[in-house]
């Protein structure tokens, strides 16, 4: 069985301030927003080398994601930063009307997605922002696993003519995908080959699914891991054909089980091969403070859970 | 350029374009637009420096963006009639497959449409947006928007006109449309707005006025003023005053046109009032 390094804990919001500073370099259109939390986008490099397109809007985020639409008339790339509450529930209209329906080439960064930013609590802590984006018809919706994926993704999607939503997260988390990796919008990234059960995984749930096919292996289980980055457009024939291979399904994703990923590759299955699957998601819930490992136990969001789940999906083959 | 007698007949006609086009689909918003009829003539036959053969990008052009997408049929009406796309096409708007959807989109691709809007309170931010890519551009043309007077009770507008001044975007024009009316009332009533002036100039702006919105002269000088003031580290609001259903003397000074469409005797009274000058479509 493969063995997947972590090379070291990092967050995958600094994923994206370092595509962010190596866009700058390569692309004069990016230009970058962000709505008062600079630091915890990880944007100060950005803006201290291309201060002309930085653009600091304040605690305003309707009005962030409207310049950012604006911006793109004039040829300009917008990167727009704040958390993932901010970037989507708050700013839904502004998002639907002015970038989806308008069809215009902003990218969406959502730092602090989900229960692990941690003690801010439920404020914060959005669960529904997958479900929010995806259902906006042209919207791009991507949610990367590490820190190198994440600096992949943030890089490639300025290439992508059309509206993103990128998300990503507050702590550290185990970095184990390449340096330098080709990151192709839409395509399921297979981490194991295995016949008994799929394992569908977005976000650093990646990381944990990777932990429970290990796990299962030493049961005599073999598990499939699929690491879908891009919930939309998703890569329905990497699921169909993984389903057909195992005959039962677990998605594992750090957001609600309504809306998410695990809705998607429902039904995509009910429509094309229909397949037992459990959900390793949160359960139309609200968040609570707590350290980021403490929250994941509580919440059913670690290896733990997606073992469990797998076992179960096997016996409802 | 067109002398004032010819803008005149312009404006008439394209209230006659108005009032057909929601009489023909029986839904519309004929009061707002019959208001800024003088206001969109002045503007795209007057004022702007702009490119009919349309380029979403709008480099080395002035750009105007409709904030209060509802009166759409004058926005439409004038497009048409300065060379954005066949006047005829007016004949489908609000209709199933059609490009002249109820609120003005750039979903159907429809040429001289830069942005959705509808949803009250978005266009200032959109236009922000632009002005700053002009700059980043060197372009130095300029942006144009409207705002219904009743939209600036949406908070958005607010972060918008705090930005706009805190980052001397001074290459921006934002007018009120001031008729004192939204869909309940007047705005007196439903949600005062105050001083709006002394609003505007507390946050900064180099504030103006146009006393008679409807005075296609003032309208015209108006603007042309405006343009004067920018590029002096404000941005520049004009507060025009207008009357709701102006040039229909059965639909001004209420708020109940708003959003409907005249049955074909109030259709016919009001295009007597309006009497055929560039030809109908």
């Amino acid at each position: 069985m493969k063995e997947y390094i972590n090379k070291g804990s990092k967050d995958t919001r600094s994923g994206f301030g370092d595509g962010l500073t190596e866009l700058g370099q390569s692309n004069e259109n990016v230009v970058a927003l962000c709505a008062d939390l600079t630091g915890s986008l990880k944007m100060d490099d950005f803006k201290a080398n291309h201060p002309e397109r930085f653009f600091q809007v304040g605690i305003a985020e309707a009005n962030m994601i409207g310049m950012a639409a604006g911006m793109t008339i004039g040829g300009k790339i917008p990167f727009t930063g704040t958390f993932a509450n901010f970037s989507t529930g708050r700013v839904y209209d502004q998002i639907r009307q002015s970038v989806a329906y308008s069809g215009k080439n902003v990218k969406i960064c959502a730092s602090h997605a989900g229960v692990t930013l941690g003690e801010d609590g439920a404020t914060h802590q959005i669960l529904e922002d997958i479900g929010l984006m995806k259902m906006l018809p042209g919207m791009t919706v991507i949610n990367t696993c590490d820190y190198n994926q994440t600096k992949a993704a943030t890089k490639a999607i300025a290439d992508y003519d059309g509206p993103v939503y990128l998300r990503f997260g507050r702590p550290k988390v185990a970095n184990f995908t390449e340096d330098n990796q080709d990151f192709q919008i839409g395509k399921a990234v297979h981490l194991y080959e295995g016949s008994d059960v799929t394992i569908i995984a977005t976000g650093h749930l990646v990381w944990e699914a990777i932990q429970a096919a290990v796990e299962l292996n030493e049961k005599g289980i073999s598990a499939e891991v699929i690491n879908i980055h891009t919930i939309k457009p998703l890569d329905e024939e990497a699921v169909i054909a993984s389903a057909k291979k195992t005959g039962c399904v677990v998605t594992a994703e750090e957001h609600n089980f309504l809306g998410g990923l695990g809705e998607s590759v429902a039904r995509t299955l009910a429509s094309h091969h229909p397949t037992p699957q459990e959900f390793v998601a949160t359960d139309d819930c609200f968040g609570e403070s707590g350290t980021p490992a403490q929250l994941m136990e509580k919440y059913g969001l670690n290896a733990a859970a997606i073992v469990k789940a797998a076992e179960k999906a096997i016996k409802r083959k | 350029m067109p002398n004032i007698n010819e803008l005149q007949d312009f404006v008439t006609q394209v209230r006659r374009d108005i009032l057909r086009q929601v009489h023909k689909v029986n839904s519309g918003h004929p009061g707002g637009s019959l208001g800024c009829a003088e206001f969109f003539t002045a503007l795209y036959q007057e004022v702007m420096d702009h490119n009919t053969s349309f380029n979403m990008d709008g480099k080395d052009e002035d750009l105007f963006f409709l904030s209060n997408g509802h009166i759409s049929p004058v926005f439409y009406s004038v497009l048409a009639r300065s060379g954005y796309f066949p006047v005829e096409e007016l004949n489908t708007f609000r209709l199933i497959d059609s490009r002249l959807q109820g609120h003005p989109t750039t979903h159907e691709g429809l040429p001289g449409v830069r942005i959705a809007s509808g949803s009250l309170g978005q266009g200032m931010s959109v236009a922000l947006g632009a002005a700053q890519a002009k700059k980043l551009n060197k372009d130095a043309h300029l942006v144009y928007t409207l705002h219904g007077d009743g939209e600036l009770q949406e908070g958005q507008n607010w972060e918008a006109i705090m930005y706009a001044a805190g980052n001397n975007v001074d290459n921006l024009i934002s007018t009120i449309d001031l008729n004192g009316q939204q869909i309940d009332g007047s705005t007196e009533k439903v949600l005062p707005l105050g001083n709006l002036r002394a609003k505007f100039e507390a946050f900064g702006w180099d504030v103006m006025e146009i006393e008679d919105g409807n005075d296609l002269q003032q309208v015209i000088d108006g603007l042309k003023e405006a343009k004067t003031r920018t590029g002096k580290g404000k941005p520049v609001c004009i507060l025009m005053n207008t009357v709701m259903g102006n040039g229909v003397d059965f639909m001004m000074h209420t708020h109940a046109w708003h959003g409907k469409a005249p049955n074909d005797e109030q259709l016919e009274k009001g295009l007597s009032q309006n009497p055929e000058t560039l030809g109908d479509y």
